[in-house]
């Protein structure tokens, strides 16, 4: 026995009437095509999923609205704002990409933590305290020198005119400073590496 | 007989969305009611 095919055009008619069940008839009838459109297009089934609902509520609004204009094209017409999602889904994933871990890939290739362990935090507390303790002990003209260019951050040009001397001789303290930690260094046999 | 040594096609079968996504899709068309004021539409949703 054939059955009997109801025109889209008729049942968008009868939807449009309030007809719910119509809706349900057209997504049946063409849930496969624009689904595999869309699948097609993004190989991911939960943002398929996601298209083709959005492509549906679109659909829904604007039949629900009387803006849809039959034309006897139902099906072009949904594939259509399928199509302009799709395009709008890569537009805003081209901004801020999504990533999915899969067997191949692996979302830690990617993201690492750059914050040290306990152990690493602990040695670096250990070997800055080191270091304090040995920049005291230098004379106090090379120390001051050494501290306003390392912790201060300051220009040799700066570091001059903050001590009322001549920029070389700021240079030639920093000089002094660094030699003289080296030695204290080499002397104690002070392990300053993480 | 020849062999036939094509392989039998796997993805036979129809790609649909899921089952939820489509309740969704009608029970959203249910709750959806688009009043028309001139040249504004109000769209009301039923919870």
């Amino acid at each position: 026995m054939a059955t009997i095919q109801i025109p889209d055009a008729l049942l968008v008619k009868n939807y449009i009437a309030g007809d719910e069940n119509a809706l349900a008839v057209l997504i049946k009838r063409h849930q496969s095509k624009i689904y595999g459109f869309i699948y097609s297009k993004m190989p991911d089934r939960d943002v398929a999923d996601d298209v083709f609902q959005d492509t549906f509520i679109k659909v829904i609004k604007t039949l629900k609205s009387n803006s849809y204009n039959e034309e006897g094209k139902f099906l072009p017409w949904v594939m259509r704002i399928a199509h302009n999602l799709i395009v709008d889904h890569y537009r805003k994933n081209k901004k801020m990409p999504m990533l999915r871990e899969t067997e191949e890939f692996s979302i830690f290739s990617i993201l690492t933590d750059t914050s040290l362990n306990a152990e690493s935090r602990i040695i670096t507390d250990v070997i800055e305290k080191d270091l304090q303790k040995i920049v005291q002990e230098l004379p106090p003209d090379q120390r001051d020198v050494l501290m306003m260019r390392i912790y201060q951050d300051l220009s040799f040009n700066e570091i001059a005119d903050l001590t009322g001397v001549s920029i070389n001789t700021a240079l030639g303290r920093m000089r002094y400073a660094l030699m003289n930690l080296r030695k204290v260094i080499d002397k104690n046999q002070i392990i300053l590496t993480n | 007989m020849a062999k036939l040594y094509s392989k039998r096609t796997l993805a036979t079968t129809k790609m649909l969305p899921k089952r939820e996504t489509i309740n969704f899709i009608l029970n959203f068309s249910k709750a959806l009611k688009v009043v028309k004021a001139s040249n504004m539409n109000f769209e009301i949703i039923a919870n």
